[in-house]
């Protein structure tokens, strides 16, 4: 395209070098990083963090429950995936969080620590001269006294320094003058708070990435070792190296829950052993609230349980006795479960397989063939089993839980209901081809966690500094002064002006005027004792 | 332990004495903004001397021009208010005594204790600064509301305690979260007010209301009040979250977990900061921090109410 350019006057100076591209991009650069480091973009980087952990709380999130995730794909079908591809049920794992959130440190380390170098300069560095003039500042004021201008500048310095300020006296342009600040522990704190928060986030990082965290259900006289095979389910950060993990193995003695009358639940405690495979275990007693903590590793009791126990007698006589299979609690407050047995190698004919799937009520009532729970203790256990025969689909190759049936094989009836009874204790189930099911006895589990986390101490460190050095940000206050004084106008006396600066705060104005009365007050005794000139010195202080 | 039912009966009488109260109490300062108006002429003067110097003193609506009448209605309004936080007070007293343990084990008992911290927190700053007196029906209309809303929806029977709570850091986390609460309570008042007074400021003095606005404090108190409520409450709340995770690394095996419950105590945590930030901030100043302040408070009434009603977190304890 071809444009005639309009006739330039020719007096126009010649325009400057542009700069080189190098140079350009430094300054590019700069520009971003200054505006990165803002206080403003800080603000909006907070509200965006704010606004990035809303979905982690409204969403299942599979760091919390996977089986709400599943619940959720299953439940929305057609949205879950989208939703999952924008990791929104892995929100804190996410690289949009991670974005926020490194975004923001970086912005604070852009902050804070040139502010920290600037710090530790004026730290060794005096109180900066006075302003040229003194009374454009808020909080200023004039007080004349009949002292010599040498000797009231001394009383205020006096009063100064014991207030606790940094007191430099210089002689400037417009006369003796007195700079006096105080308070540098706010801003130490101020760095101490941020510091601390870049801290934590390290800590955190180095637990997650060095952390690990196991469950295992135990039932009572059985144990389990530490070792990623044996758990139910773990997680571990990606620089855990599996042959890493502390040897240590924990035996599950005897399980109780206590409770109250009127049936909450007072206490569960977890008598254990644990030590080095092959060696004599240490008994310990762990319980809510109360960890066993041992060499930075940690083991929890998450949960309880009951595992109702089973005999089956097959119709060729074949005895399968006492199987114990862990019920999941449905409901807390009763501690009614749900469960299932599965037997896969049971029967005559290699494809039938033989599943119950049940109901556990520690102490059972039956209303109208109903079985429910009335009592979190077990006073007089009882389930409710219906029994199916046929294909379990455990070879299918697909993932399924050992609390359920495979719901699949029984729409497509390769898995039939065969029976279906409430038993107490004792009481059997005769199946039609002869199997004879027996509700033989009970046993009660824990749900244990072995954790690992070596950045934890850290965090509480950072945690603990963070929290010292907002106390000393927010309730400390820096405050400058600063004093002239000039000969009265009028002949004899002093003119002092007085002028204060405090950073951060709207409420100088007050304490201002209470420091200037202060100060004519010590200025007025001085005089006092100068006229009476043999009595020794009046207290500089009257409040 | 079996409650003692005649204590929680008690409790339960002590409640509807406090609610009484406060509406009492509400009735009071209504009464004070109602005949406490001041001459026109003098009106004027302060609302131009609130605009012209932000910085103020705290009572510079100075009550020595206030008519005695309306100054009496303050006095036994803020005398009634104290009567009723006694009797709230009381409730939780009883609940405690009842039950042998502290009476912040559920929803019911949390949400009582905030509003008191926010009562007291109140009542402590209006006897120090007759000015802030004026604000009393905004407190107490929340207040009011608020303790009739948990008497309805929130209301369980004095239990004992679950065996998860069985800790002394129930003492150190809940205390602080309820006391950090109630001060962000007071912080989130004094902001809305802040923000329906200067938009009044803001136009021309001859077409500023004559009603109850022109009675606030001025804004830049209001937004004083704020501001030093949030300062005095973000380091108990700081404090709350981290003695929360303290707890939660003995209690669940993980000291943050982003449940719910830690993730909206985050969420206000940073709206807080964001807020501190905001006010020292030039463009923020003003308003924009006060809406923040307004959200951070949201964000604590919706991290009581939806998170644990609605969403099922760890946090769900006792009933509600």
């Amino acid at each position: 395209m071809t444009i005639t350019a309009p006739p330039r006057p020719p007096a126009e100076a010649p325009p400057p070098p542009r700069p080189s591209a190098g140079r350009r991009l430094t300054g590019r650069l700069l520009a971003l990083w200054r505006r990165l480091t803002a206080m403003r973009t800080a603000i909006v980087l907070l509200f965006l963090l704010a606004l990035a952990a809303v979905p982690g709380s409204l969403l299942p999130q599979r760091s919390l429950s996977q089986t709400n995730v599943r619940q959720y794909f299953a439940d929305h079908p057609d949205l879950a995936p989208v939703l999952d591809r924008l990791y929104l049920f892995d929100v804190f794992s996410s690289p949009w969080f991670a974005a926020v959130y490194l975004l923001l440190f970086t912005s604070l380390i852009g902050c804070v620590v040139p502010r920290a170098v600037e710090h530790a300069r004026s730290l060794r560095a005096a109180p900066p001269a006075a302003p040229r003039r003194l009374l454009r500042l808020p909080d200023s004021g004039e007080v004349t006294t009949p002292l010599e201008p040498g000797a009231a500048l001394d009383v205020v310095e006096e009063e100064l320094r014991v207030r606790r300020y940094r007191v430099v006296r210089r002689d400037g342009r417009d006369g003796p003058e007195v700079s006096a600040e105080k308070g540098y522990l706010k801003e130490t704190g101020n760095l101490l708070f941020h510091l601390s928060l870049i801290a934590l986030l390290l800590g955190l990082a180095g637990g997650k990435l060095w952390g690990y965290e196991g469950s295992i259900l135990v039932t009572e006289g059985q144990g389990f070792c530490n070792s990623f095979q044996q758990y139910d389910t773990y997680s571990a950060g990606p620089l855990v190296d599996s042959g890493d993990l502390s040897p240590v193995c924990v035996d599950l003695e005897d399980f109780r829950a206590e409770y109250e009358p009127d049936l909450t639940a007072s206490k569960f405690t977890a008598d254990i052993t644990y030590g080095a495979p092959g060696e004599e275990g240490r008994p310990t007693t762990i319980g809510v609230n109360d960890p066993l903590r041992s060499d930075g590793d940690r083991l929890y009791v998450t949960g309880h349980g009951f595992s109702p126990t089973f005999s089956v007698t097959l119709p060729d006589g074949t005895a399968i006795t006492d199987v114990s299979v862990p019920f999941l609690p449905s409901d807390q407050r009763t501690m009614a479960s749900e469960g299932a047995l599965k037997l896969p190698d049971v029967g005559a004919e290699s494809d039938e397989q033989l599943a119950l799937e049940g109901f556990f009520a520690p102490t059972g009532l039956v209303q109208g063939g109903i079985l429910t729970s009335v009592d979190p203790r077990p006073l007089d256990p009882q389930v409710a089993i219906v029994a199916y025969q046929g294909y379990l689909g455990l070879d299918s190759g697909l993932p399924q839980s050992v609390y359920s049936l495979d719901a699949s094989q029984i729409e497509r009836g390769r898995l039939a209901e065969v029976g279906a009874a409430n038993l107490s204790l004792g009481e059997s189930l005769t199946l039609p081809d002869g199997t004879v099911v027996t509700f033989s006895g009970f046993q009660q589990f824990a749900a244990l966690q072995y954790s690992h986390d070596p950045g934890q101490v850290w965090v509480l460190v950072s945690a603990i500094a963070l929290l010292t050095g907002l106390l000393g940000l927010l309730l400390l206050r820096r405050e400058r002064v600063f004093a002239r004084v000039a000969p009265a106008p009028t002949g004899g006396g002093t003119v002092l002006t007085l002028a204060s600066l405090t950073r951060g705060s709207g409420e100088s104005g007050p304490r201002f005027q209470a420091l200037s009365d202060e100060l004519s007050a010590a200025l007025a005794a001085r005089a006092a004792a100068r006229t009476r000139a043999p009595q020794p010195e009046v207290p500089p202080r009257d409040s | 332990m079996t409650p003692d039912q005649s204590l929680l009966d008690l409790s339960d009488t002590f409640f509807s004495v406090a609610v009484a109260l406060y509406s009492v109490a509400l009735v009071s300062f209504c009464a004070q903004l109602a005949f406490g108006r001041r001459p026109a002429r003098t009106r004027e003067l302060v609302a131009a001397g609130g605009v012209a110097t932000p910085t103020g003193g705290a009572d510079e609506a100075p009550t020595a021009e206030r008519s005695r009448r309306g100054e009496r209605w303050g006095l036994i309004a803020i005398g009634v208010t104290v009567l009723a936080a006694l009797a709230h007070a009381a409730v939780l007293l009883c609940r405690g005594l009842a039950t042998d343990r502290l009476p912040w084990g559920n929803m019911y008992e949390f949400a009582t204790a905030v509003v008191l911290v926010a009562v007291v927190v109140y009542t402590v700053l209006a006897v120090r600064s007759p000015a802030l007196r004026h604000i009393g029906v905004f407190v107490l209309a929340p207040v009011v509301l608020g303790m009739v809303g948990i008497g309805l929806f929130l209301y369980v029977e004095g239990a004992p305690l679950v065996a998860a709570l069985r800790s002394s850091w129930l003492g150190i986390h809940v205390t602080a979260a309820i006391l950090g609460f109630g001060i962000f309570l007071v912080s989130g008042i004094a902001s809305v007010l802040y923000l329906v007074r200067v938009k009044d400021e803001a136009k021309p003095v001859e077409e500023q209301g004559t009603g109850f606005v022109s009675r606030l404090p001025s804004s830049a108190a209001l937004d004083r009040l704020a501001h030093r409520t949030a300062v005095f409450g973000f380091p108990i709340w700081t404090f709350a979250v981290i003695a929360g995770a303290i707890w939660a690394e003995s209690a669940w095996g993980r000291f943050w977990g982003w449940d719910p419950k830690e993730t909206w105590s985050f969420i206000a945590w940073v709206i807080y900061a964001a807020y501190l930030h905001a006010r020292t901030t030039a463009g923020w100043r003003g308003r924009p921090a006060a809406w923040v302040n307004v959200v951070g408070l949201v964000v604590m009434v919706f991290n009581l109410t939806f998170v644990n009603l609605v969403s099922s977190g760890l946090h769900s304890y006792g009933g509600v």
